[in-house]
């Protein structure tokens, strides 16, 4: 699980800082944010492997974030955190490259297994690139 | 309430139809009737007056030619040839071969002295001048009498005819029998109650009538004037209600009165009149017929058409307060979601912290160990209501979806149970594990099962059984889902109209009467059907069949 970074962006910085937290915990290179344009502007410079996204978010919302993101970055995965048991925004979120949808509350370990399924996703895409 | 606008309706229908059918049909019947009973009237009187005329022409003919034979027999004989009574008799004779009518015949001369006499009474000698007819005879030169009886006792009149020969003067005066016109005028007496006469001008009777009267005898009518031709009447004379024809002779100052019992004659419009009756109260009863079938079917046709307006209405209603409650259940439950997400991270974070810590270094390790998975736990409960919130919350247009009918029952039920609970009702299900899936809509059926299990708890109150069953029929490709209590059940009266828009038996305020209604339209959306078997005392039992449809799968 080492060796790969996330960033998270969330507008309620309570959920945010103990996801971080817990994320660290497992050697997991986390970075937190609170807004779709904080993280745009971050990704100027940086480079992450995943990032968990929330979808309802003031200002720039989960959705456009993850438009812009998916410009800048291609090959980042973005996990959906979604608030809505509707299916539309996972399913919108999946159209524009999402790799995929966890609902909020989300279980910890669960989130866990989809972080860790992107970034094979990612290594994999990656690979391809690399040999074309 | 609406019952009584639908009769009101209904009736309004009916009276205005019959109102516009009915005055025709009895304006017809009664003009038909009327136009007849005219006609025939006329037709009766008509042949009434045919009748007088007759008679009386038969009656004044008689007279003419009786007084044309006498007439004949003064101008071509002289009173010297009448005055022997030999050359009378002869002449008398040759009279009798053309009319038996004639009885005796005498010759009278100017002072009233019978000079010869013929026939069969002794008159010879009698002296004339002081009587009546004498006179008359003298001053007009000729005279026709009124019937009397005289000194024979039998019925007959005089016709006497002057002649002036010379300075004599003399009168040849004939006896007649009136039984030949009592025969020509009893000729006219028709039916069973009618009759014909004769009268004079002070209206005594010439021949003798059937009823009312003897010869001689006065009718109480009322004395004519004279008039021209033949009068037909229905009228009342002497207090008889009847038809008359009355005729003036034209020889004598005689009436001819014929009677006819109207009841007799106009048999035939009494027939009509019952005939036209009985057509029209045919009419009547076919009119009303078609009428009330007709209005029935307009208004079972309107209250069709109200009660799928109205579920339309209530469905969109209904559907538009879903949304609404869609929208806010939808907010709350992302406003909770939230904070359920910092606890729920918060708490994991500590379960991480607490792995790491030393189990005997804290002695109240255990106690923290417990809280966090307590709180972990019920964090989980709450994320269950919030998310069967959002599940509920979904818009309320019909979409098409594989269904899986257990499931929908089984959530539907998860969300009674503690109502159910409460007032110790068991929900008992029966579900057939082979469902097959279908394409439908799971929250409108949700709905409709949600309404029907609540009327059953609100019918049951406090102990009891709801017992579920699903089952399928892949012949007639259909589901079936059952729904049973045990409760008090509905009265015949009332279970046809459980569907009815607006139709409740709850307590004022309580209930919309909108819940059955807009599960019949919702289930004939989805193509299904919806029934309803009640027994009172016994329980209520709804079965709802869906189509199974499945489009095929790529």
């Amino acid at each position: 699980m080492e060796g790969f970074r996330v960033l998270v962006v969330d507008d309620e910085t309570d959920f945010l800082e103990t996801i971080v937290k817990r994320l660290r915990k497992r050697k997991v290179d986390a970075v937190g944010l609170t807004s779709g344009v904080e993280a745009l502007k971050y990704l100027e410079t940086e480079h992450f492997d995943v990032v968990i996204l929330d979808v309802r978010m003031p200002g720039l919302d989960g959705i456009e974030t993850l438009k812009e993101m998916k410009k800048k970055r291609p090959l980042m995965e973005v996990i959906m955190l979604t608030g809505h048991a509707s299916v539309e925004s996972g399913m919108q979120g999946m159209q524009l490259g999402a790799f995929d949808y966890v609902i909020k509350p989300a279980d910890f370990d669960e989130l866990m297994e989809k972080i860790r399924q992107a970034r094979e996703r990612k290594s994999i895409h990656e690979e391809k690139l690399r040999r074309g | 309430m609406e019952d009584r606008s639908y009769r009101k309706l209904h009736w309004k229908i009916v009276a205005t139809t019959l109102s516009f059918s009915l005055v025709p049909l009895f304006v017809v019947g009664f003009s038909i009737y009327y136009q007849f009973s005219v006609s025939y009237k006329a037709k009766v009187m008509e042949s009434l007056r045919t009748l007088t005329e007759n008679r009386a022409n038969a009656v004044d003919l008689f007279l003419d030619e009786r007084v044309s034979q006498l007439n004949t027999l003064v101008y071509t004989n002289s009173i010297d040839q009448l005055g022997d009574e030999r050359y009378l008799t002869r002449v008398f004779t040759l009279l009798q071969m053309r009319s038996k009518s004639f009885v005796d015949v005498g010759i009278i001369d100017a002072e009233g002295n019978h000079v010869a006499y013929v026939g069969p009474y002794q008159l010879k000698g009698l002296n004339y001048r002081n009587e009546e007819w004498f006179g008359e005879t003298m001053l007009r030169g000729i005279y026709i009498s009124d019937v009397f009886t005289g000194f024979r006792k039998f019925p007959h009149f005089v016709i006497a005819i002057m002649r002036r020969e010379g300075e004599k003067t003399w009168i040849l005066r004939a006896t007649i029998n009136t039984d030949i016109f009592e025969a020509m005028v009893k000729a006219a007496q028709i039916g069973m109650k009618g009759d014909a006469f004769l009268m004079n001008k002070d209206n005594i009777l010439q021949t003798s009538p059937r009823f009312g009267g003897e010869l001689l005898g006065k009718v109480g009518y009322p004395i004519f004037p004279k008039f021209q031709g033949a009068r037909v009447e229905e009228t009342e004379l002497g207090g008889e209600e009847a038809l008359y024809g009355i005729v003036w002779l034209k020889d004598k100052q005689w009436l001819l009165v014929i009677k006819e019992d109207p009841l007799e004659n106009l048999t035939p419009i009494l027939r009509t009149r019952v005939l036209v009756i009985a057509l029209v109260l045919g009419g009547v009863l076919v009119i009303v017929m078609g009428t009330l079938l007709v209005s029935n079917a307009v208004v079972r046709q309107l209250v069709k058409t109200d009660r799928e307006k109205a579920a339309l209405d209530a469905g969109l209603v209904q559907s538009s307060k879903m949304a609404a409650l869609g929208k806010l259940a939808a907010g709350i439950a992302h406003e909770v979601n939230n904070p359920l997400a910092v606890i729920k991270e918060k708490v994991g974070w500590m379960k991480d912290l607490l792995s790491e810590e030393d189990v005997e270094a804290s002695e109240n390790f255990k106690e923290f160990d417990d809280a966090v998975k307590k709180i972990d736990y019920h964090v989980e409960r709450a994320r269950k209501v919030t998310h069967r919130l959002l599940g509920f919350a979904r818009r309320m247009e019909p979409i098409q979806e594989q269904v899986t009918m257990n499931r929908v029952i089984e959530e539907t039920v998860d969300f009674l149970k503690n109502e159910a609970h409460y007032r110790n009702i068991e929900i008992r299900t029966t579900l057939d594990p082979d469902m097959p899936t279908t394409t439908s809509d799971s929250s409108q059926l949700q709905q409709v099962f949600l309404n029907i299990l609540n009327n059953a708890i609100d019918a049951i109150g406090k102990n009891g059984v709801i017992t579920i069953s699903t089952g399928y029929d892949l012949k007639n490709r259909e589901l079936s889902v059952s729904i049973a209590d045990d409760g008090p059940g509905i009265p015949s009266e009332v279970l046809g109209r459980v569907f009815d828009p607006f139709f409740t038996t709850k307590e004022v305020g309580k209930g919309t009467g909108l819940g059955l209604s807009i599960s019949y339209s919702i289930v004939e959306k989805l193509g299904g059907t919806i029934k309803v078997a009640s027994q009172v005392g016994k329980g209520t039992t709804f079965s709802i069949h869906l189509p199974i449809v499945n489009h095929a799968t790529a």
